[in-house]
């Protein structure tokens, strides 16, 4: 038997305490978690289980800058018992935390390169980690372009956040909504017609994407005739997930484990799967 | 002769095997064996020889399970029933841990390590293979399933040449079976055709040689381990199915999109029984209780089925909402994608899928109709 003999139980989860809890938008709240052990670290794109106690566990990606030390981040919409359960904590509540788990965004490949966001909703949340790195060690990158396309205005996540970045002179911003009320002076119309006026050398860039599934598709086309190649276009996959250390069975994609081949995965390597409906 | 070498063979009667439970029980192990049970051979605690289901056999086709008396007093004389060894390796339901607010906080408390070891008696080589694949997918990884490798690291195995071949039996076309070929401590196999009721054995660690010292035995006659080959190579000879696996791999993968699923997804009831009795599917899921005011909570984690809707929800439904989908993704993981995910295959040819698939659905009959009509 080769089996990893750890001395932890991977089901088990450990106690953390939320320090702060947040409004981002309608039913988004973002927490703050202080695990009671030392936090482990995490890197962009990763994701943890967290826990109601008494009502569930559910994957939720980390959401906060990895280089914060003793404190996680999670962005969370409710919208079933488990993630409506966490949304309702507030400050000194306890959850339970495991993980960090996955493969994250692919921070070691893009430097020199230009970099592309695309995010849809909730999706900006896995790639607000990588967009901290991004922007914190900024001469390692050429231009980096995010286009962040929300339902309206009232779910433009982390605003005055998104606003003060583009303040800065290197980095361009575009944000577009679904649906306008009438003072709106932004873009209207999905996250993925911005892709085409966006600024950057397809030749040397990657691309992050994370968004509702058929919002990654029609990224991935607009971004493949922008001219950019497959293997550099990267995208992170949302499945039904229990254990988050393959034994569950649940996040099968094709050949593949979203929790531990994923949740990011270069697109190149699961073309033919996202091909197939269903699966 | 020394009872660890493998090479060599010992003999020994009913009574000897009688002997071989209570070595096993003086050893603290939970015997569980096969015994005859609401008109189906399952698997449960045995006491004595006399439990083992004496005389019967039984009759299996797709969806079709039945008993018979045989005219001969064998112990071992069916092919598998309903159960596999999983329900103890892996229970159905398993306690996680539980947690309890405190003055201080909570305090999570982990289910404790399952010390109950056990003696599997009468392990067919379909299903010493399936014990091998849940080793590999539960503690084969970077993480190891904790209470599965307990429960694993402390069964002792006594493995059974099959003298019988079921008639929804492949384990031979899936390189499988039915001679045992290692992952256990004994090894027997059944002569009963001579007149004398006596069973050939093998030894396969040092355990099964120490465990088998202990009984009234002698040395195999070279006639002996003769007719015990010729045990097995009968029931090579009758296997009751065949199913083509060299290419299964790529052939399920290149016809994701094969007409053929509509055709199954119409008489698939999406049941999950087959998931239930595969000795391999391994699919759990968990659940949440609580007390009234919320002070104790646990987990338990529990057997899943990729045929249920709730199996692949996420967020504003289920991935593989069709039938169509979910039997194509448990047939896919079963004979391709595992290959992909685990270096081998989920499939061990046992068959209790075609019988106690309740419309008789045969996943030799499917991978052969896709074979035989594949697009151009």
């Amino acid at each position: 038997m080769t089996a990893a003999i750890t001395a932890a139980d991977p089901m088990v989860p450990r106690v953390a305490r939320v320090l702060r809890r947040r409004r981002n938008g309608p039913q988004v709240f973002t927490l703050d978690v202080e695990p009671e052990d030392p936090a482990p670290a995490f890197a962009p794109g990763q994701f943890s289980m967290l826990t109601a106690f008494g009502v569930g566990e559910a994957p939720i990606s980390a959401s906060g800058d990895p280089a914060e030390p003793g404190r996680l981040v999670y962005t969370i919409r409710a919208v079933g018992p488990v993630s409506s359960a966490l949304t309702r904590l507030g400050p000194g509540d306890l959850l339970g935390l495991r993980g960090p788990f996955g493969m994250g965004w692919p921070m070691v490949e893009a430097p020199g390169r230009d970099v592309v966001i695309v995010a849809g909703g909730l999706g900006l949340a896995p790639l607000r980690p990588a967009l901290y790195r991004l922007l914190a060690e900024r001469a390692r990158y050429g231009k980096i372009v995010l286009l962040y396309g929300a339902r309206g205005p009232a779910d433009i996540l982390f605003r005055n956040e998104i606003e003060s970045w583009r303040r800065r002179l290197d980095i361009d911003i575009a944000v577009t909504v679904d649906h306008a009320p009438p003072d709106w002076r932004g873009h209207v119309g999905v996250v993925t017609r911005l892709i085409a006026r966006a600024d950057f050398d397809p030749l040397h860039a990657v691309a992050l994407v994370c968004g509702p599934e058929v919002m990654m598709r029609f990224a991935i086309a607009g971004l493949g005739e922008a001219g950019l190649a497959d293997d550099a276009i990267y995208l992170s996959m949302e499945r039904n997930m229990k254990c988050a250390v393959v034994f569950c069975g649940h996040c099968q994609f094709g050949t593949v484990f979203v929790c531990r081949d994923g949740p990011v995965f270069r697109y190149d390597r699961v073309r033919s799967l996202l091909a197939v409906k269903e699966i | 002769m020394s009872p660890t070498d493998s090479t060599q063979h010992a003999v020994v009667t009913p009574e000897g095997l009688q002997a071989l439970f209570e070595a096993l029980k003086r050893r603290n192990y939970r015997v569980i064996g096969p015994i005859l049970r609401d008109g189906a051979i399952i698997f449960d605690d045995i006491a004595s020889v006399g439990d083992l289901p004496k005389g019967w056999t039984d009759e299996q086709d797709g969806g079709h399970y039945r008993l018979h008396r045989r005219d001969d007093g064998a112990l071992f004389g069916y092919a598998v029933g309903p159960h596999s060894w999983k329900k103890f390796l892996l229970p159905a339901t398993q306690r996680l841990w539980s947690a309890e607010r405190t003055e201080h906080g909570v305090a999570i408390t982990p289910e404790p390590r399952p010390s109950e070891r056990f003696a599997f008696i009468g392990v067919r080589a379909c299903d010493l293979n399936a014990i091998a694949i849940q080793d590999r997918v539960l503690i084969g990884g970077a993480q190891a399933d904790l209470r599965y490798q307990s429960r694993r690291q402390g069964a002792f195995i006594v493995a059974l040449n099959c003298g019988v071949a079921g008639g929804t039996c492949f384990c031979a076309s899936m390189h499988t079976g039915p001679k045992a070929s290692g992952g256990y401590d004994l090894v027997l196999t059944e002569l009963v055709d001579d007149g004398e009721h006596r069973f050939v054995v093998g030894v396969g660690s040092e355990g099964g040689g120490t465990v088998l010292a202990e009984l009234p035995h002698r040395s195999a006659a070279s006639e002996e381990v003769a007719a015990a080959e010729a045990v097995v190579a009968h029931t090579l000879a009758n296997m009751g199915r065949a199913m083509y696996s060299d290419d299964v791999h790529d052939l399920l993968l290149r016809n994701l999109d094969h007409p053929r699923w509509d055709e199954v997804a119409a008489r698939c009831l999406t049941c999950g029984n087959c998931t239930l009795v595969c000795p391999t599917c391994f699919c759990t899921t968990v659940e949440e209780s609580s007390d009234l005011d919320g002070s104790r909570t646990a987990r338990s984690q529990r057997w899943d089925s990729c045929f249920t809707m709730d199996f692949s929800y996420i967020h504003g439904g289920s991935v593989r909402a069709t039938a169509r989908s979910r039997y194509r993704q448990w047939m896919t993981h079963k004979l391709a994608t595992w290959w992909d995910q685990f270096g081998t295959t989920g499939c061990v040819g046992c068959g209790r899928c075609i019988t106690w698939c309740p419309v008789g659905i045969d996943i030799t009959e499917e991978v052969a109709a896709i074979r035989g009509s594949e697009p151009s």
